[in-house]
Order: C-alpha cells, then structure tokens, then sequence
C-alpha cells in the first residue's frame, strides 16, 4: 500500500520440481512466518513432512488435507510476504498436468514467473507446457530456477546444459529475460544468501533478482479505456459510470465515446468517495459523471473521443481448453470479456499448439489442457483490444451454458472483419407484417426424442390438422435435410452439433418468413437445443419431448436402424453408443410408448393456441 | 492520494459481484475486516447506498461493545441489517463454554449462516476472510462457489482467470465473495488509518478484566463466563488482534493504544493473529473441514 510497490509472481514447472519447498523458503527467510505457524509446520512434518527430522517447508503452503496426505500440490495457493523494497504476492501452482487450469489461474494475474526444474532431470514435458501457458498469458520477463543443485553436486556443467537447452525451447515464447540461477530451496542456496558452494556462479540470488524486478506495466501512454461495471442512478439528479480504468487516464472535461453506441460527451466529474478527484490513471476504481444525458449500460466501454479501439463481432484468438469435455466447434458457450456477457462460439479450430515443440498440428477438437487457436464468433459486435496491446481489453473466458463451469482461457490476437461492414440488410417488410398476412403467430415446434420414439408420426398428424385449419406451416425432418442441405455431415459429435446448428438457423427464417416450423430431429444434446432456443423470442420455440424407453423404440426399430447399430454397423447411433440428453425443462413432455400420436398431437395444438 | 491498487481490486470484485448476483448480501461480522470491507462497498456506489444489506449471525456471545458498534456503523451506512440467531442453537442453550467451540461453532455460526442464507434466498455472498489469514484460505478463489446446501469442495474449484469473474450458478447454488482476499493484516491496519474508518475499541489496549486459559488471556465480558475453581479476575493492559465470541477470543498483552502503535506491533509480531482464536486449532485441518460445511 502507498509507497512500496507490489510484485505478483508464480512458481511453476513439473511436479516435484520443488515449489512450494521453495515458497516454504522463502517466507521463512524473509520473516513472514509466525512462530505458531513454524510450531505447527513441526508437529505437521512429523506426520506428513518428507525431510525427515527436518521441518518439510512444503508444508507451509500446501494447505488442503488432501494435498498434506499426497504430498502433492492440487490447487494455487497465495503468500505474502514482504522485504523493506517491496511486498511481494505469490501463487504457487500445480506441476501436475492434470490440474494445468489452476496454474493457469496463477499465472493470469502474474507479472513474473519462476520456473523450476529439477538439476537432475532437466526440462521436462510438464516445464515446456507451464513455460507455453506463461508466454501465452503475456508474461515477458522469467526466472529460471534450477533447483536440487546440492543433489547433482552443485555442478556448473549439468546447469550450463539445463539453461542452454531451455533457451533452444523458449526461443519463440517472446521471454524479454531469462535469468537462470542455480539453487537449493531445500538448504537455501542462492535462496536469499549467495551459495559459496557454487563459485561458479556470480549472478544474483533468487531475492535480490526478484527485488530488482520491475513489474509488468503496459508500459508507454495508451488512449483512455474503461469498460463500464455497473451504472449508479441513485436518483434522477445523479448518474454515474463504474469501472476500473482499463488503460490510459481521464481528466474532467475530457471527451469521451462511448461504445459500441458512438455517443459522444465530456467528463463532469470523476467521484471516487466524498471528495471529487480531477484525474484518474490506468487502474482506478472510479465513477464518471458526464456532462450530457446518454444511455450507457454495462458492457459499453468508455474511451477517448480522439482514439477508438475497434468493434468487432468474429476474431482470431489464442484459447486454453480446461474441461474434460472437449471443445467442440459450432456448440454455444457464454463468452465474458471485460464486463460484457455474451453467446459466442468457437466457428473454426485453425489448430491446435505441440506443447513440447510449439508446431501445429491439425484438430476438430480441443481437449483438457490444451492450446489451440480458433476463430470466435459472438452474438453481437463488442469493444476489443487485442491482449497483446491491452489485456483488460483482449481477454476472455467462455462458460458452459448447462453446468455454468469456466471451461476455456482466451486471448484475442485480431478482428476477422469488422463489424461496420455486416449492417443487417434492414428491411421494410417485417416478420410481424409477414405474420399478419398470414394470420397466425409463427412458431418454432422443436420434437427431440430417440429414432423410433414417433416424432416424425406426431410432426406429420400435427401438420396435417394445421394444414385443415387454414395455417401456413412446414417440416424439417432429420432424414430429409441429411439428404440435402447437410449431406456433408456425418454422425460425430462435432458433426451432429453443426447439423443442429444448421437446421435452427433455417428455421428461424422460416418463422421470420411467417411460418409454424415443425423441426423433427433427435438432436440428442442440451446444449444445441439451447441454441436453437436462443435464436428465437421467448414462447416462439416449443420444446416437445417425445419420450419412449430405448426398449420400446428398439422393439418399434422402424427403419432396422437399432438392429444395425447392434451389430456394429452404424457407430455412434444415439441410445446405444452415443448419449441422449434429455430435456429438463421441456414446454411438452409427451409419453409417446403410452399416449396414441392423435392424443400426443392434441396436446401439442392445446398447447398451441 | 496516490492509485491504491489493493482498493480499486475491491471495488472491482464488488462491483462485478452485484452485477452478476440476484440477491446479494454482506456478511457483517463488526470486526476490522468487515469494517474495511463495509467502508470499500460505501466506497463502490457512492453516492448511492450499497444496493445489498448486511447480514450479521449472532450467536449472542459477542463482546458488548462490538453490538454497541454494529448499532453505529449500521446507521451511518444508512443500510439495512438483517441479523440472524439459531433459535434451536439458542433454545437448547448451546454454549461455547458447556458444549466446546466446535459444536457451538459448527451450530452457532456454521448451520445459522446457512439457515439464514436459506432463509433469504442471498444468491451472492460477501465474506471479509483473507488468504493471509490461515492456510487453506490462501487456496480458495476470490468467488468461491459453493454446491447445493452451501458446500465447498477445495478439490475442484473453477478456474478464475484476471479479473474474469464466473458469477453464473444454477438454482440453490450460491457464490461467497472474498473482497479482500489479497490483502494482508497489516495492509488492513494501514488502511484502516489511512481512511479513519472506525473500529471497535477492543482492539486498542486498555485495562480490562481477564482469566488466564489455554495459553490466553479470556476477557470477563459479562457474568455467564463462569469462573474456574481458583480463578480469579485480573486487570491487565489487553487488546484483541482478532474479535469473535468472547469466551473464544483471546486477548494479547499489548500497550498499543493508537493505531500507529498497533501498525507497528502488527509490524514486528511473531505469532499469527488467529493464535487467539480458538476455533482454528480444535482439530487437524479445522478450517477446511469448516469451509466445507459452509463456513466462511
């Protein structure tokens, strides 16, 4: 606080390299831990501590039970501590790959990063991967910590042969320093104290390295950013715009844009507490208050009238997959960049990243842990930046939209297109005049439910009574489409979730163009469903649920198509090796092994009106 | 005043946690960090009052002096206070003096915080905990989520990336929001001078009544902390680093009586300041196994 400056650092690299050892260290050195925490580090080592008679100083950080019994580090932990130059803030992560998302959460708020490796194996998997998150993240300066030198002797050749082989690696990570210090967290070498036992050695130690370290600014003079948090009105004679400053500065008077709108205003006051303040820099909690009246909500940003960062709906960017389901192109996730919530997904994975030797290798997926770049496609036009020029502005994350987890890292490298070239052909001729023409509400009845269950029955009976009572409707059935719009798709998971994609965009036309759409589809997964409901307004999309048991269905196996599938000829046949998702919400839930089609279509029509 | 980065991540965190949240509440617990954390939300919607109410569990063994404060502070936030007794707890007379602090906590604190969560429906919940303050503290998230029936589960936390914070959820899931997660005992002391935020006077040393138990000083708060065979009350210069129940808080010698003073003690302490409390220690792993039952 106040005036000394705080360094955020993470330790990484593979399991058992040493970190929180060398964490453990270095808060003991520097003072930071109290006695009764040192007393019950003793009492814990003697049940847990891998050092023998000696105190484990792993033990001070790993912290969770189930991390004290493996002796293993599962998720980030953060220490403080302090010398009179500065405080210091550090995460120690995970080696193990299995729990790479939580490195990357170390490493997302680090200005410097502390690589371990181990003297006696060298760099490894584990240290090329956590080496690739840390450049990845925008991490430029980097401390090569090459620890258990008292285990190989302190030997100059064998640290010599580590530094040069991990310089041959990180050649294209873009690290703006490298500084390699041979050590020991286990006995303090080069620690805090430099070690007379590696003579050879003349660089700093850990401490005075990481003291003299500047940290991570975005460095230069940038144009004024704020993405606007929250809107404060807590009366008419008061509006307020909340934020944190992204980049650059603001002074009362300043012109400001607000986008993606193009408002333009000037800055009446900025308030941050009782007194009013006439400048804010790159950083600050604020609350602006304009000098004209305009509509600005969360998610606009703020920024200076005379240099305006771009709007944009598609882009290119870096993306960190950390799910165990995998990351499939075309499926709808929530997108959050800065204060904006959004639907996006992933259109293209370009590739995806070796993380030994950084080369490309094709991919239709991405799975747990790994890097890829993709091309994103949002919902509507956002204000970006790319990460490199401006991390509050380029960085997202993407959410499952069932379970609501944080499954993808991104960071934007650039737009696609431009948003202000794709104006909507903005018509006169609307759905609503389409709609009346043809005197009917037009809706999107969506049937999902396992082949066989009688979709295609009820669809067929439903049109035909709509057809009687003089309304304009139309079917899109699974077999139909396959065999035309989408015949270059097959049965993958990828392709099932472009073949929905597809079917709910045409039937969105369809309704724009005034019709009852009847779409008849397995589609066997929540989340694409989810995506065609998105499309349409509230009560425009009806989900019926056609619901018999797998036994029924296969008993009926009205196009031979279970057999088949049971003798292995039709892979990924949903009900027998692939999964059917069913409805938790359905607006109709039909039981069609119990209920007749004309009784399940009745309930449909009733449901209509 | 010079940029306080500390501060501008708390108003961040707060900001973003009430724009996510449908029904969001403080926890208020009248001790420094709830103070420091009351005086950053005031700070985050000023003019406006913040838009939650504060909830404080009571477990009805507070120190006097810390209702007399809750009762000031309250006013002059112009916020609502919504506090919250175990009635069960209460009517079975649970006590931590009888019934030992891990079922009077676990009862009192832990069951009445969900109970009362339960209660209102908060969706989105602040807590002042710090992960300076105790070990498995240091590993949990800024927004921490908690399952259906209020449960952590340390091993699968979600990712949190920058300042990206997930504040989804599904229905009976809750997030519990840590403002000021990096901060350090000292950075709280400092702030709490820089901007004269008021505290409870317990935490200034002064003469006070006290007993000798487990290793710490026990202040005589009122007349239901029953005397030992052979106790007596001492007056000794004490002051709190930490306030909860008064028969589970312990006091330290102290002669700082202004918060330079107290900075400076802070400064060159050598034992931890939840030593004092008595809930930490009561068995392995205690905070954890707490946190998991939906403690804060």
């Amino acid at each position: 606080m106040g005036d000394i400056d705080t360094l955020r650092f993470i330790t990484c690299g593979s399991v058992d390299d040493g970190k929180s050892t060398l964490i453990g260290r270095l808060l003991y050195e520097s003072k930071s831990i109290f006695d009764d925490q040192m007393r019950a580090v003793e009492v814990d080592s003697r049940q847990y501590g891998t050092q023998g008679e000696q105190a484990d100083l792993a033990l001070l950080v790993d912290g969770l039970q189930a991390e004290r019994e493996q002796g293993i580090t599962i998720d980030v932990a953060y220490r403080f501590f302090a010398t009179p130059n500065r405080r210091f803030i550090v995460a120690d992560t995970p080696g193990h790959e299995q729990y790479t998302r939580n490195m990357a959460t170390g490493a997302s708020t680090a200005d410097i990063a502390v690589i371990l490796i181990d003297a006696r194996k060298g760099v490894l998997t584990q240290t090329r991967r956590h080496s690739r998150i840390v450049a990845l993240m925008g991490i430029r300066q980097v401390v090569l910590a090459i620890n258990k030198m008292d285990l190989v002797g302190f030997s100059p050749s064998v640290f010599r042969e580590i530094v040069s082989s991990f310089q041959a690696f990180a050649n294209d990570l873009q690290f703006s320093s490298i500084q390699a210090i041979p050590l020991s967290a286990l006995q303090g070498d080069n620690v805090f104290v430099p070690s007379a036992r590696t003579p050879w050695y003349s660089g700093p130690t850990l401490m005075s390295r990481l003291n003299s370290m500047a940290p991570a600014s975005q460095g230069g003079a940038h144009p004024f950013r704020m993405p606007v948090q929250w809107v404060n009105r807590p009366n008419l004679d008061f509006r307020g715009f909340t934020g944190r400053v992204a980049q650059g500065a603001i002074q009362k008077g300043d012109s400001v844009c607000v986008l993606p709108s193009g408002l333009i205003s000037r800055v009446k006051g900025i308030v941050v507490w009782q007194d009013e303040q006439e400048r804010a820099g790159e950083g600050e909690s604020i609350t602006l208050t304009l000098e004209d009246e305009l509509d600005i909500s969360r998610g606009d940003v703020l920024v200076a009238q005379d240099s305006q960062p771009a709007v944009a709906d598609a882009f290119q960017a870096h993306l960190l997959w950390m799910s165990e389901q995998s990351l499939v192109a075309g499926r709808p996730y929530l997108v959050k960049l800065h204060a904006k919530e959004l639907n996006g997904s992933v259109s293209t994975i370009k590739h995806k990243e070796d993380v030994n030797t950084g080369s490309h290798l094709a991919a239709r997926t991405l799975e747990l842990n790994e890097i890829g770049v993709v091309n994103l496609t949002l919902s509507q036009p956002v204000v970006f930046e790319p990460y490199k020029v401006n991390r509050p502005l380029g960085a997202f994350i993407l959410i499952d939209k069932m379970t609501q987890a944080t499954v993808g890292a991104g960071m934007i490298d650039f737009a696609l297109r431009r948003a202000t070239n794709i104006h909507w052909q903005s018509l006169e001729v609307d759905r609503t005049a389409r709609a009346q023409l043809m005197h009917q509400r037009p809706r999107c009845v969506w049937f999902t439910g396992l082949s066989g269950s009688g979709k295609s029955t009820i669809a067929n009976l439903l049109e035909k009574q709509l057809h009687a009572e003089r309304r304009h409707t139309f079917i899109l059935d699974g077999d139909n489409i396959r065999h035309g719009l989408n015949q270059d798709l097959g049965f993958t998971v990828t392709d099932r979730v472009e073949n929905i994609r597809r079917i709910a965009h045409v039937a969105k036309l369809m309704t724009d163009a005034g019709l009852i759409v009847l779409v008849s589809f397995i589609s066997p997964f929540r989340a694409e469903r989810q995506l065609a409901r998105d499309l349409f307004a509230e009560g425009d999309f009806l989900e019926v649920f056609v619901d018999a048991s797998l036994a029924v269905c296969e008993h009926r196996d009205t196009k031979g198509l279970y057999a088949k599938s049971r003798r292995g000829e039709l892979p990924n046949f949903t009900g027998i090796d692939s999964a059917y998702e069913a409805p938790l919400r359905p607006e109709l839930h039909l039981s069609s092994d119990k209920e007749s089609p004309e009784a399940c279509m009745r309930r449909i029509l009733e449901k209509l009106r | 005043m010079a940029y306080d980065p500390l501060e501008s991540e708390s108003i961040e965190i707060i900001r973003e946690a009430v724009a996510g949240a449908e029904r969001p509440v403080m926890l208020y617990s009248i001790g420094k960090d709830s103070s420091v954390m009351l005086h950053l939300a005031r700070k985050a919607f000023y003019p406006a009052s913040p838009p939650f109410p504060l909830l404080h569990v009571d477990t009805t063994w507070k120190f006097r002096e810390m209702y007399q404060h809750r009762a000031r502070m309250v006013a002059e936030a112009g916020m609502t206070l919504l506090t919250y007794t175990n009635q069960d707890g209460l009517a079975a007379g649970i006590s931590p003096i009888t019934h030992g602090s891990s079922y009077f906590t676990d009862v009192m604190k832990t069951e009445a915080l969900k109970q009362a969560l339960n209660l209102h429906g908060f969706d989105v919940v602040f807590g002042g905990a710090r992960r300076d303050e105790e070990k498995s503290r240091a590993k949990e998230r800024i927004f921490s989520f908690r399952s259906e029936g209020h449960r952590w589960d340390p091993k699968n936390q979600r990712p949190e990336l920058w300042n990206l914070y997930n504040t989804r959820i599904r229905k009976g899931e809750s997030i519990r929001v840590f403002p000021l997660s990096n901060w350090t005992e000292l950075d709280v002391w400092q702030y709490i001078q820089r901007e004269a935020i008021p505290i409870v006077p317990l935490y200034f040393a002064k003469e006070r009544p006290v007993v000798f138990r487990a290793g710490t000083w026990i202040m005589v708060d009122d007349e239901r902390l029953p005397l030992e065979v052979g106790e007596k009350p001492q007056t000794r210069m004490v002051r709190f680093r930490t306030l909860g129940c008064y028969p589970l808080s312990g006091a330290i010698e102290s002669i700082a009586t202004t918060l330079d003073e107290i900075i400076s003690e802070t400064f060159h302490a050598r034992v931890s300041e939840r030593q004092g409390r008595l809930i930490d220690s009561d068995q392995p792993g205690s905070m954890e196994k707490k946190k998991q039952e939906g403690y804060f």
